[in-house]
């Protein structure tokens, strides 16, 4: 199945956009007729400059805001059949990240991940399990008791991963995560979702970093004023690389060993 | 993709969720707290206020009634015969009747001196007729005085009706005035209330206001609207609870203090019957804990459509 082209086989797509626009009240184009599909486990670029569209994909995706025209669908299921009531429930199968993090300032590391559970109706003894498991994957396991304030940039985006990944959603987007982040913070942060692609997660990733992305090589999906403007699914990387390999061209944009 | 739990309600949870808010929102937690207590001190003074004004401006009048004096020569039987006409006028409540020796008696007990003088009865026999609403007085007397009001005095409703008593100035100003009374307690307890309403909601949206990032974040992890709300619900009613205990304490140590010593002095204090202490304790606290749980539930409204 990984290794199927993103173009065919719109039913085994996470995610598909038919001829989905949105505009906004002030008349700005969210979005123009966007067309596209997303595979299952599939790691996703999504660039464009801002107000391009970028932030607006995300937006539908979680249901925040409603396509005046087109179809959404997320694993199989259309996005307009939901109804208000249902979509916490709906969330709870995505994980987010954003470029402020969103974390709760007045919860410590552990109970804003714990958080995500609780929503969800887990019993304390899964979260006393998972919730450790997540940090430890997220390289924050010293850090459980600290308050967002007192993390760094990187830490509190890696506490908003792990949140997002705790219930171990099929499908996580990430919002422009390195924002606010410097070039090599940026690079710990996307192994990280590359190692959550690499359990079957499908990542949806917006940025506007094209030099990041070039080195990358991954499928690339560039939107421009609400339209998609390039959709590279080229096969010029190899799907199941490691995650050391792919750390090292991050790094250095060939194929030479990282250091760490 | 389908909805796995169903909205769960963890009381445990939602209570240390309020508790874990209000002790780290301490000062918009305390504004509220400060507000509730404050506008439930106001209330529970203004309710006995409002309540002895009424009762006295009542009191007043229900004093209000009509006499109608019988002639001299009426008989018993013509007595009976006014007390039966009087009482099937419209909105008579009851008609007393008072004989001539009866009025003399308690005139006499009223003023022995000037009475032992007289060696006759001057009184009449009396009708003392109470209206069902003061404001029926007038009409009444109208209706027995007949609508001519002709000066052979045979218009009347019975001819052996000598007058009827003339209070019409004093009755009309009376009637003017407790109504007034009654009208401007009734507004200021209704202003009184919707002020109190609207403070202590713009409190409660100003904290959920400073909070509105958490709430987002909440739904972004996918917790539904009930799973939100039930903390600040339960804050909103610990926020009431609290504020009204306080009133309450400040309202009961000004009644044991100050109000209690004076009213055993002073009989007019005592005199309008108001509310009693306990069912005013009722009233401020269910008002409070409803007013600021619902306060809190409804705000949220607004900042949980994202």
């Amino acid at each position: 199945m990984p290794n199927q082209p993103a173009t065919s086989a719109p039913n085994n797509a996470v995610i598909e956009f038919r001829g989905v626009s949105l505009r906004y009240d002030n008349g700005h184009a969210g979005l123009d007729q966007a067309t596209f599909a997303i595979e299952r486990s599939d790691f996703v670029f999504m660039i464009g400059s801002t107000g391009s569209g970028k932030s607006t994909v995300m937006r539908l995706l979680i249901k925040e805001l409603e396509p005046q025209d087109g179809v959404i669908r997320v694993a199989g299921r259309d996005l307009s059949s939901i109804s208000r009531k249902q979509v916490p429930f709906y969330r709870r199968n995505i994980g987010v990240v954003f470029q402020d993090f969103k974390l709760l300032p007045n919860r410590t590391v552990y109970d804003n991940v714990a958080y995500a559970l609780q929503v969800t109706g887990h019993s304390r003894r899964e979260i006393r399990e998972k919730v450790p498991d997540v940090l430890r994957l997220t390289g924050l396991s010293t850090k459980l008791h600290n308050y967002p304030d007192q993390l760094s940039g990187g830490e509190q985006q890696r506490v908003s991963i792990a949140r997002a990944f705790v219930n171990h959603p099929p499908l996580l987007l990430a919002d422009e995560p390195t924002g606010n982040l410097d070039p090599e913070t940026s690079i710990d942060i996307m192994r990280l979702l590359y190692r959550i692609n690499r359990t079957g997660t499908t990542v949806l990733v917006a940025t506007h970093d094209h030099a990041m992305v070039d080195k990358m090589r991954r499928r690339v999906l560039e939107l421009s004023q609400g339209r998609i403007v390039r959709d590279e699914a080229t096969g010029l990387y190899q799907r199941d690389e490691s995650t050391r390999e792919f750390v090292s061209r991050l790094r250095t944009g060939d194929d030479r060993p990282d250091g760490i | 993709m389908k909805p796995n739990v169903k909205a769960n309600f963890n009381f445990a949870f939602f209570l240390r969720e309020s508790m874990r808010a209000m002790r780290r929102n301490a000062a918009p937690s305390f504004a509220a707290l400060a507000t509730v207590t404050v506008t439930l001190i106001v209330v529970g003074v203004f309710i006995p206020i409002v309540q002895a004004t009424r009762g006295a401006a009542d009191s007043v009048r229900a004093r209000v009634e009509v006499e109608v004096y019988a002639k001299e020569r009426a008989t018993p039987a013509d007595d009976a015969r006014i007390l039966a006409e009087l009482k099937a006028l419209p909105n008579v409540q009851k008609v007393v009747f008072e004989s001539k020796a009866q009025a003399l008696a308690a005139a006499k007990k009223q003023d022995p001196a000037a009475y032992a003088l007289l060696s006759s009865n001057p009184l009449p026999d009396t009708f003392h007729i109470y209206p069902t609403n003061a404001n029926d007085a007038l009409p009444i007397r109208q209706a027995i005085l007949g609508v001519g009001n002709k000066s052979d005095g045979h218009a009347k409703l019975d001819r052996d009706i000598a007058t009827v008593s003339n209070h019409t100035d004093d009755t009309q100003k009376l009637l003017t005035v407790t109504r007034f009374v009654t009208i401007t307690a009734a507004l200021l307890a209704a202003l009184l209330t919707i002020a109190s309403v609207l403070l202590i909601g713009n409190t409660i949206r100003l904290s959920l206001f400073a909070r509105r990032r958490e709430i987002e974040v909440m739904k972004l992890v996918g917790a539904t609207d009930w799973f939100i709300r039930w903390p600040f619900v339960i804050e909103g009613t610990i926020v009431g609870a609290l504020g009204a205990v306080g009133a309450i304490v400040v309202l009961g140590v000004t009644k044991l203090a100050l109000l209690d010593p004076l009213a055993s002095n002073w009989t007019l204090i005592a005199a309008p019957r108001t509310i009693s202490f306990i069912s005013l304790v009722l009233v401020l606290v269910l008002s409070g804990v409803c007013v600021s749980a619902l306060g809190s539930g409804m705000s949220l409204r607004r900042f949980l459509r994202v």
